[in-house]
């Protein structure tokens, strides 16, 4: 059984992002970037997954630029086999037409397995898996918190929906997003971050994939959002429920 | 324009962010419906059919639906929208539209506009980015428009109407690759966390699961629903339903009440919109004290009582 990961590369979650002033997005020079957090859940559970020899191996990939090299390399070193990185100069590519050239990918690779994170951090859309999963035609299970293998290579997926806990099974190939409960993932050791330059990421120019990639929507602004004016401390707890009774009225 | 809004229910009643993404779909245009898919659907019917601003509801009551597996929802919607000019299709941002909706989209090939926090006109939309730390005003280019709307961003419809109701037969192919196997559903007496008026949460600060107690008196007095924050849910402290965040639930009640949380970005996320903020942390430089109204410094040991006597 083989893995397919896919890591996008996204401004790091302790940054705190700036709006440009012009409105035309996010400033991103000098910028920490790492991988989106769900995906290193997802590199995680896949090398948990080589360790009990569920899989024999892990590809990770990625879409981006140049760059994206280095979040495929510290896939590797968290125990990724091989990358693949699928180059592009248009660094906001939309979930549809990222889908699209992960299924691409699919039907060179065809792995038994496609996990993705359920949402990247920076555009918080929550899309690309169930996307892949539908151009695929194969089941999904998306927000997973737990993967259980049956004997007949069929995955029990519990996910965390509102309200609770669900399970379901599904027949491989298919397509799970990650949620954060599913694992923690690991610290990449030294020897391995070693390891990881020596394997091989193959790099493939978008324009070979013959897919087109113009963007659907149309961003108009990147807006701040709106500020919360200013609270006060009070002084104990009598003031407290003073303050909520009288003064905001919602007790 | 007719815009067509799909209905998520438990198979006994009409969840209320439904309500909240007609609201939504009202403020497009006038000429709205609605579809509901699901098994055993009199009361669901007769609830929805009081709903303001619907001109039409489609009811395919067919027992596949019995739990809401994504493949047959959004090949069952596909085959109904074929000859019907729908110019925009809403769902709401729970995990039920989040599941759903991009897969309709797909089989569409639209790129969907996920949670839609305000309608600017028929083809432009605003969205949170980056946690809600930038919002984004985003025009489509589809002719037909897939939204998710973010519930806590409209107030749920009025129910005064007497809708006409249609019960379909369509006919989809059970997906064979995917069954469901349970639910466990998290048992609650408790407001709703995303329709709550009043809702106090806990942190890593409450230490462990049973000190949630010191929480439960007070929402038992306030009527309020209970959260927390991924620390909290991941120190296994209380439910994973509970986490409230941009990664977990967005709420926007009256009064959100943060116990020993200290307002990580991720966390402020899902609590910005709520009327008021209050907070009680024994660190006074804790980031949560910028985005309350009202803060109160110190141990939460020795305060929590305290406050459930006043009230
Ligand atoms: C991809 C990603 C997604 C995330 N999504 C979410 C999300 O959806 N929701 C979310 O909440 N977090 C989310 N997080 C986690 C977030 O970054 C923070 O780690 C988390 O919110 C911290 O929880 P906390 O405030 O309870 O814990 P801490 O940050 O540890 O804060 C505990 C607070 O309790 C106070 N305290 C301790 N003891 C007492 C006492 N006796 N009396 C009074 N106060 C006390 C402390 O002063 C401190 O401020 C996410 C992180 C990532 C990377
Ligand atoms: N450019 C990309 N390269 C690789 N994987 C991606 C990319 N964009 C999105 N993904 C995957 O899709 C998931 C969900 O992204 P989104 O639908 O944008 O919220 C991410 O967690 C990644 O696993």
């Amino acid at each position: 059984m083989k893995a397919l990961i896919c890591v996008k590369r996204v401004i790091d979650y302790n940054v705190k992002i700036r709006v440009k002033t012009d409105k035309s997005g996010v400033e991103t020079e000098n910028v920490k970037m790492s991988m989106n957090p769900f995906d290193e859940i997802a590199v995680e559970e896949a090398v948990r997954m080589k360790e009990k020899g569920e899989i024999q191996e892990i590809v990770i990939l990625s879409i981006g630029t140049d760059k994206s090299q280095e979040t495929i390399r510290s896939g590797l070193a968290m125990g990724g086999d091989r990358g693949i990185l699928v180059k592009t100069d248009n660094e906001q590519l939309e979930p549809l037409t990222v889908g699209k050239i992960i299924k691409a990918i699919y039907d060179n690779e065809k792995p038994d397995l496609v996990i993705l994170g359920k949402q990247a951090i920076d555009d918080d859309c929550n899309q690309t898996g169930q996307i892949v999963a539908t151009l695929l035609d194969v089941p999904q299970a998306t927000f997973a918190s737990e993967l259980k293998k049956n004997n007949d290579n069929s995955y029990n997926v519990t996910r965390e929906v509102d309200g609770g806990l669900e399970t379901i099974k599904l027949n491989t190939p298919c397509v799970i997003t990650t949620d954060l409960r599913l694992n923690e993932p690991r610290y990449a050791s030294l020897p391995n971050i070693m390891k990881a330059k020596q394997k091989k990421i193959d790099i493939l120019e978008i324009r070979s994939l013959n897919i087109d990639i113009k963007n659907r929507l149309e961003i108009l602004e990147i807006n701040e959002p709106p500020e919360r004016k200013p609270g006060i401390k009070v002084e104990d707890v009598d003031s407290l429920v003073e303050k909520l009774k009288n003064e905001a009225n919602v007790l | 324009m007719k815009i067509l809004v799909v209905i998520e229910h438990d198979n006994k009643m009409v969840k209320q962010s439904s309500y909240s993404t007609i609201t939504a779909a009202s403020l497009i245009n006038d000429n709205v419906e609605a579809i509901v898919m699901g098994d055993n659907l009199s009361s669901i019917s007769e609830e929805l059919k009081k709903s303001d601003h619907l001109k039409k509801i489609y009811v395919v009551d067919n027992n596949l639906f019995k739990n809401p597996l994504a493949e047959n929802l959004s090949k069952t919607l596909k085959i109904f929208i074929e000859d019907k000019n729908f110019t925009h299709i809403l769902s709401p941002s729970t995990t039920f539209g989040k599941n759903m909706s991009p897969k309709l989209a797909t089989l569409l090939d639209v790129q969907q506009i996920s949670d839609v926090t305000k309608i600017i006109n028929d083809n432009t939309f605003e969205r949170p980015i980056y946690a809600g730390n930038a919002i984004a005003k985003v025009k489509s280019n589809d002719s037909i428009k897939i939204i998710t709307v973010r519930s806590t961003c409209f107030e749920p419809c009025g129910l005064d109407s007497d809708t006409e109701v249609e019960n379909l037969n369509i006919d989809v192919d059970e997906n064979n690759s995917v069954q469901f196997v349970s639910y466990d559903q998290s048992k609650s007496d408790r407001p709703e966390l995303t329709s709550a008026k009043i809702i106090i949460s806990g942190g890593r600060g409450m230490q462990n699961g049973d000190n949630f107690k010191l929480l439960e008196g007070i929402a038992d007095k306030l009527g309020a629903a209970m959260g927390a924050s991924r620390a909290a849910v991941d120190a296994g402290f209380v439910p994973n339903d509970w986490q409230v965040g941009q990664t977990g639930k967005i709420v926007a009640p009256d009064l959100y009440i943060a116990v020993g949380i200290s307002g990580a970005t991720q966390h402020i996320a899902g609590i910005k919109d709520s009327k008021y903020i209050a907070c009680i942390n024994k660190d006074e430089e804790a980031p949560i004290f910028n985005f309350s109204d009202y803060g109160l410094v110190g141990d939460l040991f020795e305060l929590l009582p305290k406050l459930e006597e006043k009230l």
